[in-house]
């Protein structure tokens, strides 16, 4: 019997399991893919808003502003890369220029701190590369860059460090409310739980909708994305948003915090959660749109493309409340953008409510809420020999274009949650994410994967389950 | 540790670059290669064709690879196997670890940048569709194909008709794979006539010329692909869309040089080149830092290879023997008409040379023409005739140090076209 | 009157083969054109090349190749005679690794020494 089961791994269920995995409690977090982090949390700007893009009052203000405060020391305590760059948001006319107002007016409203409104002078003595037609720009320093999957695999290894047991593959299928406790079914089997909490992400009304009652309509929207190579990411040093509209904040021009350039999104209504093709007029947009904001992009040092989809839902707030026909359940759906600025704060707040629907909260004495990754590209000269002669692996560089060593390749398979596919590694190790996109690392990835697994190199994935890479040998060697 | 010369890449570029120098009199010599082994990219080239204007006989990568390592094995050159150079300063010192070797600072008296290139991926090209496994880039297909001895696919569609993507066309079929078309965006062909005939007309693969994929689809795994012909701009023009069943793409569809290391240094790129701006001797904006093969321009031939690597190997060994060429009298080369770019982009004048072989693509399919090589005051000093004219082949002429005399201000190479 | 591309080298030559005039080859650059043009109309032959499995060793394939063109209608029996062999380290390269295949007088040779 577990006290609390989480559905869903993305950055939200683990900032959860992550605060929970302080309290003596036995937690259980179930997730349907073959990894954390699968879903929007692998999708997305990787930006920690300001927080002066809600409706002042909104949970979503509350939660974005106070998670943004939390963030830092929370990167720093789990060694995920954060940076602080501060953003812009710009005005190309007056009516952009009316909007900045009321940007500003609900970032005071929303306790935003230092924001302050510019000129398109002022504005490109800070971020020269802005295009002559600013006239005006909102400026937010607290804004940050983040490394989102970064984030969400950290707070999930910790919790799973500290006691709370995750299991990958295990898509719930129904649920049956048994008095004082709940019976999931899933696809790796059935569980009993006091009580759970759904942060299924995109997938959260299907989840509500077990309980017996649709409480909200999902209405997913993708958003595309350009990533450039490293060699344009110092083309801006601030965050570039354009004036948002009703159907997301715009596109969206930053560096980011692996040091590349991230252009997008647009935004479009989708079917499923699963939605995330990019499209032709759909890139088309994104690069029309950016380089209204700066000049000199230059998209042939694209290195990939991608899309992800927002949990938009027919409620304008996050949904954070318990579900209406079952007690037991919490809801922590439809998080969209700002989501993942908010998700420490949003995990903080639905500690609270569980408080409050009857989990007793006691702290463990041995927690620790810490975590240590080695990252041997940002080690000095000294440190780099010296971690070579404690353990050689670390001599072998493996991605060349990211500078990931073998060390940090094996340290990423040997970790809490061990990842099962090439893509795992890249999310983990970074080997994988640069300029080549693992067409030199890839084969090796894959090598000591199997090797360190005891596996057949050909059930070896790309990503998610179904990503076969190696259909058989040459030679009449059938897979095995 | 102290070389008169570091060699960064084992490739064919690195290999000959070392051969040459020794053979020059330098007697401290080191390669650092990242791989486990020395030849580079050959290794995995188990075609054949290499070796016809070197040693006169065709030859497989790996046979051609293996001549110049056995060579190499007649020398003290030094080499470092399964280590990376991290980073080449100003002092020409070059960092590399190594799991044997840990962390170590090689003092270089020249240095011979000879590390390749690398695939353009599906990113660069910003292909609509879903992420499913089974894209790959036909030189990660090749190693997995040819050293691993994975089959990467059953049913293939080969976008881009660059060498590699040819040649995998061909390895793919006879390794029981469905090469469905190859489908290339340009007019025209983007690898040697030859291979168009003996890798894909010998196996009725059919080629699409201007066509792009447009759209690919499958969740987990490639299921089909789109393929659409593309106008002018090279956009896909609605209606004329084909679907391929197919569980594999693979892209061909260009190399680019491998020049982190090159920028880090601070080296001059030239942007058509993607690599180092060099002199007549391979000799880069960084005195004593010399470059060859692909990570200076893309080549199609090893041969050329070999042979523009010797060149930069002697001239660093004589650099690091103490010889320096004077840099008060330089003649800039440009591209003019039809002509992308041109290697090497300057000439030390006061070099002893009796001739400088310039190197150069032309940007469209010529017919019979004339390469043109002008002065600033628009003198012609020189002319060659052509009957054929592709990018995908690479031109060379060599310009009489007697004719480069005679130039006013920098010279231009271009295309004219005869009339048809 | 066929035309053709030829293949001998890099070049690419675009020749002519007048078939109602013995054969004669036209547009080629070099005497190995003129041979080519008239094989490939009479009896195309082909260079293969592949890899065959090698015994516990890393990688586990060793690169082979015919060592004279055969006849361009054999490529995919010489395939199948390619998938069948498995080699034992130490190979040097040009070691013959099976003789005369397909009756034809061609070998397949190592093209690597491991």
């Amino acid at each position: 019997m577990y006290d609390v089961t989480i559905i869903g791994c993305g950055v939200v269920g683990a900032s959860l399991a992550y605060t929970l995995s302080q309290y003596d409690l036995n937690v259980l977090v179930l997730e349907k893919e073959n990894d954390v982090a699968m879903g929007t949390t692998k999708a997305n700007s990787a930006i920690v808003h300001a927080g002066y893009d809600p409706e002042p009052g909104t949970l979503i203000a509350k939660l974005n502003v106070r998670g943004s405060g939390m963030m830092e020391t929370l990167c720093r305590k789990l060694s995920v890369k954060y940076k602080r760059i501060g953003s812009f948001v710009l005005a190309f006319d007056a009516d952009g220029r009316k909007h900045l107002d009321k940007l500003y007016d609900n970032g005071i409203k929303n306790g935003v701190p230092d924001m302050q409104i510019m000129s398109g002078e002022q504005a490109r003595a800070m971020e020269p590369n802005l295009s002559q037609k600013v006239c005006a720009a909102l400026y937010a320093p607290s804004a940050a860059v983040i490394d989102p999957w970064g984030l969400c695999i950290a707070e999930a290894e910790v919790a799973v460090r500290n006691g709370t047991t995750l299991r990958l593959r295990s898509a719930v299928t129904g649920l049956e409310q048994l008095g004082s406790s709940i019976l999931l079914h899933t696809t790796s089997g059935n569980y009993e739980t006091r009580y759970v909490v759904n942060c299924a992400g995109g997938w959260g009304h299907e989840i509500c909708a077990l309980t017996g009652e649709a409480e909200w309509e999902a209405q997913p929207s993708r958003g595309e994305y350009y990533l450039l190579d490293k060699s344009s990411g110092s083309l801006v040093s601030h965050v570039v948003f354009q004036c948002p509209t009703a159907a997301g904040k715009g596109v969206l021009v930053a560096p980011t915090v692996h040091g590349n350039l991230i252009v997008g999104p647009n935004a479009s209504p989708v079917s499923s959660p699963y939605s995330r093709e990019t499209t032709l007029a759909g890139l088309d947009e994104v690069a029309a749109a950016s380089r209204k904001s700066v000049d000199g992009i230059d998209l042939r040092q694209s290195i990939r493309n991608f899309a992800g989809v927002r949990a938009i839902t027919s409620e304008s707030d996050f949904i954070i409340r318990p579900a209406k026909a079952c007690a037991r359940m919490l809801h922590v759906a439809g998080i969209k953008s700002p989501g993942l600025s908010a998700a420490p704060a949003i995990a903080e707040y639905a500690v609270g409510m569980l408080a409050d629907m009857g989990v007793p909260l006691h702290k463990k004495a041995d927690w620790d809420g810490t975590r240590t990754q080695i990252r041997f590209k940002e080690l000095s000269q000294p440190e780099k020999a010296a971690l070579i002669q404690r353990d050689p692996r670390y001599g072998r560089v493996i991605c060349r274009c990211e500078t990931i060593t073998e060390g940090e390749i094996v340290a990423a398979i040997h970790s809490p949650i061990p990842p099962c596919s090439i893509d795992g590694i890249k999310r983990r190790a970074g080997a994988g994410m640069g300029r080549c996109q693992g067409g030199f690392c890839g084969p090796r990835v894959l090598d000591i994967l199997a090797r360190e697994f005891g596996e057949d190199p050909l059930d070896i994935l790309q990503d998610g389950d179904g990503t076969v890479l190696l259909i058989g040998k040459t030679k009449g060697g059938a897979k095995a | 540790m102290k070389y008169d010369l570091v060699i960064i890449g084992g490739g064919p570029a690195g290999l000959s670059a070392a051969n040459a120098a020794w053979e020059d009199g330098c007697r401290s010599i080191c390669i650092v290669e990242r791989d486990r082994e020395l030849g580079g990219i050959l290794n995995q080239c188990i075609h054949n064709g290499f070796g016809l204007h070197y040693f006169k006989e065709e030859l497989t990568g790996p046979e051609y690879a293996g001549r110049f390592i056995a060579m190499l094995r007649h020398t003290g050159v030094d080499v470092r196997l399964d280590a990376m150079v991290l980073e080449i300063t100003e002092e020409k010192q070059v960092h590399i670890v190594s799991s044997s070797g840990g962390y170590e600072v090689l003092e270089a008296g020249a240095v011979v940048l000879a590390m390749g290139c690398r695939e353009r991926t599906r990113g660069a090209i910003a292909i609509p569709g879903t992420r499913p496994a089974g894209v790959f880039t036909a030189g990660t297909a090749q190693r997995y194909l040819n050293i691993e001895g994975y089959m990467v696919g059953k049913r293939v569609v080969i976008l881009g008709s660059g060498d590699i993507g040819l040649i995998m066309a061909r390895r793919m079929t006879l390794e029981g794979a469905k090469v469905l078309a190859c489908v290339e965006v340009m007019p025209y062909s983007g690898g040697l006539t030859r291979n168009i005939v003996q890798c894909l007309d010998d196996f009725d693969i059919p080629l699409y010329l201007s066509h792009t994929i447009t759209d690919i689809q499958g969740k987990d795994r490639v299921e089909r692909v789109v393929v659409a012909k593309v106008g002018p701009d090279r956009r896909p023009i609605p209606g004329t869309e084909m679907t391929f069943d197919c569980d594999t793409v693979l892209l061909s569809v260009g190399l680019i040089p491998e020049n982190e290391l090159s920028r880090g240094a601070g080296i001059c790129i030239d942007s058509r080149t993607n690599g180092p701006a060099v002199y007549e001797n391979m000799e880069t904006s960084m005195p004593g830092v010399f470059a060859c093969g692909n990570v200076l321009h893309v080549h199609d031939l090893v041969d050329f290879v070999t042979a523009e690597s010797a060149r930069a190997g002697k001239a660093a060994a004589a650099y690091a023997a103490g010889a320096r060429v004077s840099s008060s009298h330089i003649l800039d080369i440009r591209n003019g008409n039809i002509v992308g770019y041109t290697v090497p982009q300057h000439i030390h004048m006061d070099a002893p040379f009796p001739a400088v072989d310039v190197f150069f693509r032309v940007r469209a399919v010529c017919g019979q023409s004339r390469i043109v090589v002008t002065d600033e005051t628009g003198a012609q000093i020189a002319s060659f005739r052509r009957e054929r004219m592709a990018p995908g082949e690479m031109e060379q002429i060599k310009l009489p140090r007697v004719l480069l005399e005679k130039a006013q201000g920098a010279v231009t190479v271009s295309v004219e076209e005869d009339e048809p | 009157m066929t035309h053709l591309i030829c293949i001998t080298c890099p070049k690419g030559c675009h020749l002519s083969v007048d078939e109602a005039n013995e054969y004669t080859v036209t547009g080629n650059a070099c005497p190995r054109g003129a041979a080519y043009g008239k094989n490939e109309l009479l009896h195309p032959v082909r260079v293969v090349t592949s890899t065959v499995r090698v015994d516990g060793y890393t990688p586990p394939r060793l690169p082979v190749k015919t060592d004279r063109p055969l006849p361009k209608e054999k490529m995919f029996d010489c395939m199948a005679l390619i998938n069948s062999l498995t080699v034992q380290p130490p190979v040097q390269t040009g070691q013959i690794l099976a003789a005369n295949i397909l009756g034809t007088d061609v070998n397949l040779v190592a093209a690597k020494t491991i």
